[in-house]
């Protein structure tokens, strides 16, 4: 890994994770969301840095491409936390329907 | 007090509704409530113009959700019966007597009126009867009774199928076999009587455009699920 690659990766991992805390803070995300960004944010910081974690788990899976093994890693994270929020989804549209079926209840009871 | 109301889901059907409602009270004594499913028309109004209870939604949720809001309603003002009927015409109201009378003496929890077992003048269109067909034989073979047509959306209700439609485990996504099954795996009795059935006037029905394909799609979906889960689930309050 290039020295300017690894300052580029501390930096994007960083910032990430001090974004998601200041949205927490600003009530803008919900602590329930918030722990797996950070989680990412600082994976990426530990993986950057510490090179030699990357290349163990690499030569453990075979000797593939420590980039290769990052992007699977990504690819594997999206697809968790869309799964994720895909279920958070279904769940709300549940709520949703009940709220407008119990407001239509409601509002005739009231007349 | 009636022992049954008459549910009816619509959305965006001024211009029709009025004559719908009109042809029923023409032949059944019994109090109709109209589930307005965020119409965009003037479908409240018209409902309400003929002396209908009349739901608004505030926004769509679809015809199943819409339904369910009906079911809702009735078990709330304690309604022991319920037919339902689409708004827009096609379902003939003179059926109403002959869907509710295996309800009425306790020998069935539903009854369905099929298009397909008296006379009809209804064509579905390529797509929608490969569906009707597919998923009228899986509901054949699942429940073990001889099923034409799963899609009704005419139909009669005693209080148990009832209190079964205003659950969270009915399936308002368009609900069609997938109740069938249910029924049957909850242990609850239905049975199909001929209904006549006129051919909608609408020109863009439900299903149509990609709407077809996950018809399909959640259809099987929903049977397969359906056939995992417990066979006689607890009532969830």
């Amino acid at each position: 890994m290039t020295a300017q690659l690894k300052i580029l990766s501390v930096f994007i991992g960083v910032s990430l994770f001090i974004y998601i805390i200041e949205m927490v803070r600003r009530r803008k995300l919900r602590e329930e969301y918030a722990w797996v960004w950070l989680l990412t944010g600082l994976l990426i910081v530990v993986l950057s840095i510490w090179y030699d974690l990357l290349l163990y788990m690499s030569n453990l899976l075979g000797g593939i491409y420590p980039s290769a093994l990052l992007f699977f890693f990504g690819l594997l994270f999206l697809l968790f936390i869309s799964l994720h929020q895909s279920i958070k989804i279904s769940k709300l549209t549940d709520d949703l329907k009940k709220l407008a079926q119990e407001l239509a209840l409601q509002r005739y009871e009231k007349k | 007090m009636h022992d049954f109301v008459i549910i009816i889901p619509a959305y965006n059907e001024a211009g029709r509704l009025r004559h719908t409602i009109r042809g029923i009270q023409a032949v059944a004594d019994a109090p109709i409530v109209v589930v307005n499913d965020g119409s965009l028309d003037g479908t409240a109004q018209e409902a309400r113009d003929t002396g209908a209870t009349v739901l608004d939604l505030p926004f769509n949720l679809g015809y199943g959700a819409a339904l369910q809001t009906g079911y809702r309603y009735a078990l709330k003002e304690g309604y022991v019966r319920a037919v339902q009927m689409d708004a827009d015409g096609q379902h003939d109201p003179v059926s109403i007597p002959i869907l509710l009378k295996d309800v009425q003496t306790g020998t069935v929890d539903v009854v369905i009126g099929s298009r397909f077992l008296g006379e009809s003048d209804y064509r579905p269109p390529l797509i929608r009867k490969i569906g009707m067909v597919l998923f009228r034989n899986i509901a054949s073979f699942l429940t073990g009774q001889k099923i034409t047509d799963p899609t009704s959306g005419f139909q009669a209700l005693n209080l148990r199928a009832m209190q079964f439609y205003a659950s969270d485990a009915y399936p308002v996504d368009f609900p069609d076999a997938d109740v069938l099954i249910m029924l049957h795996r909850s242990g609850m009795r239905f049975k199909e009587v001929p209904v006549r059935m006129h051919q909608s006037p609408k020109k863009i029905s439900m299903h149509s455009g990609i709407v077809p394909l996950y018809y399909l799609f959640k259809m099987v979906l929903s049977i397969f699920v359906t056939l995992l889960r417990e066979k006689y689930p607890q009532e969830e309050a």
